[in-house]
Protein backbone atom coordinates (compact mmCIF):
# COMPACT_ATOMS: atom_id res chain seq x y z
CA UNK A 1 0.00 0.00 0.00
CA UNK A 2 1.27 3.31 -0.73
CA UNK A 3 0.69 5.84 2.51
CA UNK A 4 1.73 9.07 2.41
CA UNK A 5 2.45 11.20 5.68
CA UNK A 6 2.04 15.13 6.19
CA UNK A 7 3.97 15.89 9.26
CA UNK A 8 7.41 14.43 9.84
CA UNK A 9 6.84 15.47 13.98
CA UNK A 10 7.83 12.65 16.55
CA UNK A 11 4.29 11.09 15.34
CA UNK A 12 4.59 11.39 12.01
CA UNK A 13 8.39 9.63 12.30
CA UNK A 14 7.93 6.75 13.98
CA UNK A 15 4.27 5.99 12.13
CA UNK A 16 6.16 6.31 9.05
CA UNK A 17 9.16 3.74 10.58
CA UNK A 18 6.53 1.16 11.95
CA UNK A 19 4.84 1.52 8.48
CA UNK A 20 8.09 0.85 6.49
CA UNK A 21 8.43 -2.24 8.95
CA UNK A 22 5.09 -3.81 7.88
CA UNK A 23 6.47 -3.26 4.13
CA UNK A 24 4.22 -0.67 2.92
CA UNK A 25 5.53 2.04 0.52
CA UNK A 26 5.57 5.16 2.48
CA UNK A 27 6.34 8.96 1.65
CA UNK A 28 6.64 11.68 4.91
CA UNK A 29 6.65 15.29 3.74
CA UNK A 30 8.13 17.61 6.07
CA UNK A 31 8.48 21.51 6.20
CA UNK A 32 11.33 22.00 7.80
CA UNK A 33 14.81 20.88 6.12
CA UNK A 34 16.89 19.74 9.16
CA UNK A 35 13.86 17.52 10.66
CA UNK A 36 14.09 16.07 6.56
CA UNK A 37 17.76 15.25 6.71
CA UNK A 38 17.52 13.81 10.35
CA UNK A 39 14.42 11.36 8.74
CA UNK A 40 16.26 10.73 5.61
CA UNK A 41 18.59 9.30 7.88
CA UNK A 42 17.32 7.56 9.58
CA UNK A 43 14.75 6.30 7.49
CA UNK A 44 16.33 6.78 4.14
CA UNK A 45 14.81 8.84 0.82
CA UNK A 46 11.32 8.62 1.88
CA UNK A 47 11.24 12.44 2.85
CA UNK A 48 10.69 14.81 1.43
CA UNK A 49 10.66 18.40 2.18
CA UNK A 50 8.00 20.43 1.54
CA UNK A 51 4.36 22.06 2.22
CA UNK A 52 1.63 19.26 2.60
CA UNK A 53 -1.13 21.72 1.93
CA UNK A 54 0.22 22.56 -1.43
CA UNK A 55 -1.32 20.95 -4.50
CA UNK A 56 2.19 21.27 -6.42
CA UNK A 57 4.15 19.55 -3.60
CA UNK A 58 0.89 16.60 -3.27
CA UNK A 59 1.36 16.40 -7.25
CA UNK A 60 5.33 15.59 -6.99
CA UNK A 61 5.08 13.15 -4.50
CA UNK A 62 2.42 10.69 -6.67
CA UNK A 63 -0.69 11.53 -4.12
CA UNK A 64 -2.88 10.07 -7.04
CA UNK A 65 -1.43 6.63 -6.47
CA UNK A 66 -1.63 7.09 -2.80
CA UNK A 67 -4.34 4.55 -1.23
CA UNK A 68 -4.20 6.00 2.14
CA UNK A 69 -3.11 9.91 3.10
CA UNK A 70 -2.50 10.86 6.95
CA UNK A 71 -1.69 14.39 8.22
CA UNK A 72 -0.15 14.24 11.45
CA UNK A 73 1.46 17.74 11.84
CA UNK A 74 0.64 19.44 15.54
CA UNK A 75 -1.93 22.04 13.58
CA UNK A 76 -5.81 20.68 13.28
CA UNK A 77 -6.27 23.55 10.47
CA UNK A 78 -2.92 22.26 8.51
CA UNK A 79 -4.14 18.99 8.87
CA UNK A 80 -7.70 19.16 7.75
CA UNK A 81 -6.36 21.46 4.63
CA UNK A 82 -4.21 18.79 3.45
CA UNK A 83 -6.60 16.23 4.09
CA UNK A 84 -9.04 18.13 2.07
CA UNK A 85 -6.78 18.86 -1.08
CA UNK A 86 -5.83 15.17 -0.85
CA UNK A 87 -9.41 13.93 -0.79
CA UNK A 88 -10.80 16.37 -3.26
CA UNK A 89 -7.95 17.30 -5.57
CA UNK A 90 -6.31 13.75 -5.67
CA UNK A 91 -9.54 11.08 -4.78
CA UNK A 92 -7.36 9.52 -2.09
CA UNK A 93 -9.90 7.27 -0.82
CA UNK A 94 -8.84 6.90 2.72
CA UNK A 95 -7.83 10.21 4.72
CA UNK A 96 -6.78 10.41 7.96
CA UNK A 97 -6.79 13.44 9.94
CA UNK A 98 -4.57 13.50 13.63
CA UNK A 99 -7.02 16.17 15.68
CA UNK A 100 -5.76 18.28 19.17
CA UNK A 101 -9.12 20.04 19.97
CA UNK A 102 -11.27 17.13 20.73
CA UNK A 103 -14.54 19.72 19.23
CA UNK A 104 -12.95 19.25 15.80
CA UNK A 105 -14.04 15.66 15.28
CA UNK A 106 -17.49 16.55 14.51
CA UNK A 107 -16.30 19.38 12.36
CA UNK A 108 -14.00 17.00 10.19
CA UNK A 109 -15.98 14.15 9.77
CA UNK A 110 -18.71 16.98 8.97
CA UNK A 111 -15.96 18.10 6.15
CA UNK A 112 -15.19 14.76 4.80
CA UNK A 113 -12.56 13.20 6.64
CA UNK A 114 -12.74 9.89 6.74
CA UNK A 115 -11.42 9.29 9.99
CA UNK A 116 -9.85 11.61 12.87
CA UNK A 117 -7.88 10.52 15.84
CA UNK A 118 -7.91 12.83 18.71
CA UNK A 119 -4.67 12.00 21.13
CA UNK A 120 -6.75 13.89 23.69
CA UNK A 121 -9.81 11.83 23.67
CA UNK A 122 -7.41 9.07 23.72
CA UNK A 123 -6.03 9.52 26.53
CA UNK A 124 -9.30 10.54 28.25
CA UNK A 125 -10.76 7.12 27.62
CA UNK A 126 -7.63 5.70 29.00
CA UNK A 127 -8.25 7.89 32.41
CA UNK A 128 -12.05 6.43 32.00
CA UNK A 129 -11.14 2.71 31.78
CA UNK A 130 -9.45 3.39 35.27
CA UNK A 131 -12.36 5.59 36.95
CA UNK A 132 -14.39 1.79 37.90
CA UNK A 133 -17.54 3.82 38.03
CA UNK A 134 -17.72 5.26 34.69
CA UNK A 135 -20.79 3.83 33.31
CA UNK A 136 -20.20 2.95 29.69
CA UNK A 137 -16.77 2.69 27.48
CA UNK A 138 -15.91 3.47 23.97
CA UNK A 139 -14.05 0.20 22.91
CA UNK A 140 -14.50 0.74 19.23
CA UNK A 141 -16.63 2.73 16.94
CA UNK A 142 -17.43 1.41 13.61
CA UNK A 143 -17.05 4.85 12.00
CA UNK A 144 -18.50 3.89 8.25
CA UNK A 145 -21.68 1.77 9.61
CA UNK A 146 -22.89 4.32 12.39
CA UNK A 147 -21.97 1.50 14.89
CA UNK A 148 -19.95 1.69 17.76
CA UNK A 149 -18.72 -1.24 20.34
CA UNK A 150 -19.25 -0.61 24.22
CA UNK A 151 -18.49 -1.85 27.28
CA UNK A 152 -21.20 -2.17 30.42
CA UNK A 153 -20.69 -3.00 34.19
CA UNK A 154 -23.76 -3.54 35.60
CA UNK A 155 -24.14 -2.29 39.04
CA UNK A 156 -25.64 -4.54 42.15
CA UNK A 157 -28.63 -1.74 41.91
CA UNK A 158 -29.62 -2.09 38.30
CA UNK A 159 -33.31 -2.98 37.53
CA UNK A 160 -32.04 -5.34 34.81
CA UNK A 161 -30.36 -7.72 37.41
CA UNK A 162 -32.11 -11.25 37.33
CA UNK A 163 -33.89 -10.16 34.47
CA UNK A 164 -33.35 -12.13 31.14
CA UNK A 165 -31.87 -11.07 28.02
CA UNK A 166 -35.55 -11.00 26.20
CA UNK A 167 -37.43 -8.99 28.39
CA UNK A 168 -35.36 -5.90 28.13
CA UNK A 169 -36.15 -3.52 25.73
CA UNK A 170 -33.19 -2.91 24.12
CA UNK A 171 -33.24 0.16 21.38
CA UNK A 172 -33.10 -0.14 17.97
CA UNK A 173 -30.06 -1.10 16.62
CA UNK A 174 -28.36 -2.58 19.69
CA UNK A 175 -27.79 -6.06 20.57
CA UNK A 176 -25.43 -7.53 23.08
CA UNK A 177 -22.98 -9.82 21.75
CA UNK A 178 -21.01 -10.89 25.10
CA UNK A 179 -21.21 -11.57 28.68
CA UNK A 180 -18.09 -11.42 30.59
CA UNK A 181 -18.13 -12.94 34.21
CA UNK A 182 -15.64 -13.63 37.03
CA UNK A 183 -14.87 -17.01 37.30
CA UNK A 184 -16.47 -17.94 34.34
CA UNK A 185 -16.10 -18.32 30.51
CA UNK A 186 -16.81 -14.70 28.53
CA UNK A 187 -20.39 -16.13 26.75
CA UNK A 188 -22.06 -14.56 24.21
CA UNK A 189 -25.51 -14.57 25.93
CA UNK A 190 -28.94 -15.49 24.54
CA UNK A 191 -32.61 -14.65 24.87
CA UNK A 192 -32.53 -16.27 27.87
CA UNK A 193 -29.58 -16.02 29.86
CA UNK A 194 -30.01 -13.87 32.84
CA UNK A 195 -28.22 -10.32 33.81
CA UNK A 196 -26.35 -10.58 37.26
CA UNK A 197 -25.30 -7.86 39.47
CA UNK A 198 -21.01 -7.15 38.18
CA UNK A 199 -21.76 -8.79 34.94
CA UNK A 200 -19.44 -6.90 31.95
CA UNK A 201 -21.13 -6.60 28.66
CA UNK A 202 -19.88 -5.75 25.71
CA UNK A 203 -22.25 -4.36 23.20
CA UNK A 204 -23.18 -3.37 19.87
CA UNK A 205 -25.21 0.19 19.65
CA UNK A 206 -25.06 3.42 17.36
CA UNK A 207 -24.23 6.56 18.90
CA UNK A 208 -27.57 7.63 18.77
CA UNK A 209 -29.11 5.05 20.81
CA UNK A 210 -26.60 4.87 23.34
CA UNK A 211 -28.25 6.63 25.86
CA UNK A 212 -30.89 4.86 26.12
CA UNK A 213 -28.87 1.37 26.03
CA UNK A 214 -26.64 2.91 29.54
CA UNK A 215 -30.21 4.29 31.19
CA UNK A 216 -32.00 0.44 30.33
CA UNK A 217 -28.81 -1.67 31.32
CA UNK A 218 -27.90 0.69 34.67
CA UNK A 219 -30.76 2.16 35.56
CA UNK A 220 -31.03 5.60 36.08
CA UNK B 1 -25.70 43.88 9.06
CA UNK B 2 -23.81 42.25 11.47
CA UNK B 3 -19.98 41.03 10.62
CA UNK B 4 -17.83 38.89 12.04
CA UNK B 5 -14.34 39.65 11.20
CA UNK B 6 -11.32 37.09 11.92
CA UNK B 7 -7.82 38.44 12.58
CA UNK B 8 -7.14 42.02 13.02
CA UNK B 9 -4.21 42.54 11.06
CA UNK B 10 -3.64 45.56 8.67
CA UNK B 11 -6.44 44.40 6.17
CA UNK B 12 -9.35 42.91 8.84
CA UNK B 13 -8.57 46.46 11.11
CA UNK B 14 -8.82 48.75 8.26
CA UNK B 15 -11.93 46.37 6.39
CA UNK B 16 -13.44 46.46 10.08
CA UNK B 17 -12.96 50.57 10.41
CA UNK B 18 -14.85 51.15 7.20
CA UNK B 19 -17.56 48.51 7.91
CA UNK B 20 -18.35 50.58 11.82
CA UNK B 21 -18.15 53.93 10.18
CA UNK B 22 -21.08 52.43 7.75
CA UNK B 23 -23.18 51.86 10.53
CA UNK B 24 -22.58 47.88 10.96
CA UNK B 25 -22.48 45.85 13.70
CA UNK B 26 -18.80 44.79 13.68
CA UNK B 27 -17.12 42.00 15.96
CA UNK B 28 -13.43 41.48 15.44
CA UNK B 29 -11.48 38.26 16.67
CA UNK B 30 -7.82 38.01 17.06
CA UNK B 31 -5.63 35.49 19.00
CA UNK B 32 -3.47 38.83 20.11
CA UNK B 33 -5.24 41.65 22.39
CA UNK B 34 -2.06 43.28 21.17
CA UNK B 35 -3.15 43.54 16.97
CA UNK B 36 -6.27 45.71 18.43
CA UNK B 37 -4.30 48.87 18.18
CA UNK B 38 -4.66 48.50 14.23
CA UNK B 39 -8.25 49.57 14.99
CA UNK B 40 -9.54 52.94 13.94
CA UNK B 41 -9.63 55.29 18.18
CA UNK B 42 -13.34 56.07 17.32
CA UNK B 43 -13.86 51.96 16.58
CA UNK B 44 -17.36 51.26 18.29
CA UNK B 45 -17.53 47.62 17.37
CA UNK B 46 -16.50 44.33 19.83
CA UNK B 47 -12.57 43.54 19.62
CA UNK B 48 -12.59 40.23 20.86
CA UNK B 49 -9.51 37.64 21.77
CA UNK B 50 -10.58 34.45 20.30
CA UNK B 51 -9.91 31.85 17.83
CA UNK B 52 -11.63 31.56 14.71
CA UNK B 53 -11.65 28.33 14.41
CA UNK B 54 -12.95 27.24 17.85
CA UNK B 55 -16.60 27.12 17.94
CA UNK B 56 -17.10 28.31 21.18
CA UNK B 57 -15.25 31.33 20.43
CA UNK B 58 -17.42 32.20 17.51
CA UNK B 59 -20.35 31.47 19.52
CA UNK B 60 -19.34 34.05 21.76
CA UNK B 61 -18.65 36.54 18.82
CA UNK B 62 -22.19 36.19 17.87
CA UNK B 63 -21.66 33.93 14.83
CA UNK B 64 -24.78 32.44 15.50
CA UNK B 65 -26.64 35.81 14.57
CA UNK B 66 -24.22 37.09 11.77
CA UNK B 67 -24.98 37.50 8.30
CA UNK B 68 -21.32 37.61 6.99
CA UNK B 69 -17.75 36.35 7.73
CA UNK B 70 -14.64 37.29 7.03
CA UNK B 71 -11.00 35.12 7.46
CA UNK B 72 -8.00 37.73 7.17
CA UNK B 73 -5.70 35.79 8.98
CA UNK B 74 -1.90 35.01 8.00
CA UNK B 75 -2.69 31.62 7.75
CA UNK B 76 -4.54 30.02 4.35
CA UNK B 77 -5.42 27.19 6.41
CA UNK B 78 -6.81 29.30 9.23
CA UNK B 79 -8.86 30.99 7.01
CA UNK B 80 -10.24 28.16 4.75
CA UNK B 81 -11.07 26.02 7.99
CA UNK B 82 -12.89 29.26 9.98
CA UNK B 83 -14.54 29.38 6.73
CA UNK B 84 -15.73 25.81 6.50
CA UNK B 85 -17.14 25.86 10.06
CA UNK B 86 -19.36 29.29 9.66
CA UNK B 87 -20.72 27.75 6.01
CA UNK B 88 -21.25 24.77 6.79
CA UNK B 89 -21.67 24.42 10.77
CA UNK B 90 -23.24 28.02 11.48
CA UNK B 91 -24.44 28.57 7.77
CA UNK B 92 -23.66 32.18 7.76
CA UNK B 93 -25.24 33.00 4.33
CA UNK B 94 -22.24 35.50 3.50
CA UNK B 95 -18.55 34.14 3.71
CA UNK B 96 -15.64 35.21 2.43
CA UNK B 97 -11.92 34.21 3.15
CA UNK B 98 -8.34 35.13 1.73
CA UNK B 99 -6.04 32.72 0.43
CA UNK B 100 -2.81 33.54 -0.62
CA UNK B 101 -1.95 30.34 -2.32
CA UNK B 102 -3.39 30.51 -5.92
CA UNK B 103 -3.77 26.83 -6.55
CA UNK B 104 -5.47 26.69 -3.08
CA UNK B 105 -7.83 29.18 -3.61
CA UNK B 106 -9.07 27.33 -7.38
CA UNK B 107 -9.64 24.39 -4.93
CA UNK B 108 -11.70 25.56 -2.20
CA UNK B 109 -13.81 28.02 -4.61
CA UNK B 110 -14.50 24.75 -6.27
CA UNK B 111 -15.31 23.20 -2.98
CA UNK B 112 -17.68 26.31 -2.45
CA UNK B 113 -15.68 28.59 -0.49
CA UNK B 114 -16.02 32.29 -1.98
CA UNK B 115 -12.59 32.77 -1.71
CA UNK B 116 -9.91 36.02 -3.15
CA UNK B 117 -6.10 35.58 -3.29
CA UNK B 118 -4.08 38.75 -3.34
CA UNK B 119 -1.47 37.30 -4.63
CA UNK B 120 -3.02 36.94 -8.31
CA UNK B 121 -4.97 40.34 -8.04
CA UNK B 122 -1.68 42.00 -6.88
CA UNK B 123 0.66 40.33 -9.22
CA UNK B 124 -1.83 41.88 -12.04
CA UNK B 125 -2.40 44.88 -10.83
CA UNK B 126 1.52 45.48 -10.68
CA UNK B 127 1.94 43.82 -14.44
CA UNK B 128 -0.92 46.13 -15.68
CA UNK B 129 1.13 49.56 -14.15
CA UNK B 130 4.17 48.64 -15.35
CA UNK B 131 2.80 47.94 -18.79
CA UNK B 132 0.91 51.06 -18.94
Amino acid sequence: MYIIIIGGGKVGFYLGKALLEEGHEILIVEKDASRTDFIRNELGGVCIRGDGCEVTTLTEVGTGRADMFIAVTGDDEDNLVSCQVAKHKFNVPRTIARISNPKNETIFKKLGIDVTISSTNIILEYIEQEVPTHPLMHLLDIRDKGLEIVEVKIPANSPTVGKKVKELSLPAGSFLSLIIRQKEKPQAPTEKTVIQAGDQIIAVTTPEAEGTLRALLRGL
Amino acid sequence: MKVVIMGCGRVGARLAGLLDIEGHDITILDVDAYSFRRLPPDFAGTALVGDGTDEESLRKAGIEQADAFVAVTQGDNRNIMASQITKHIFNVPKVVCRIYDPLRRELFNSLGLEALSPTTTFAQMLKDRIER
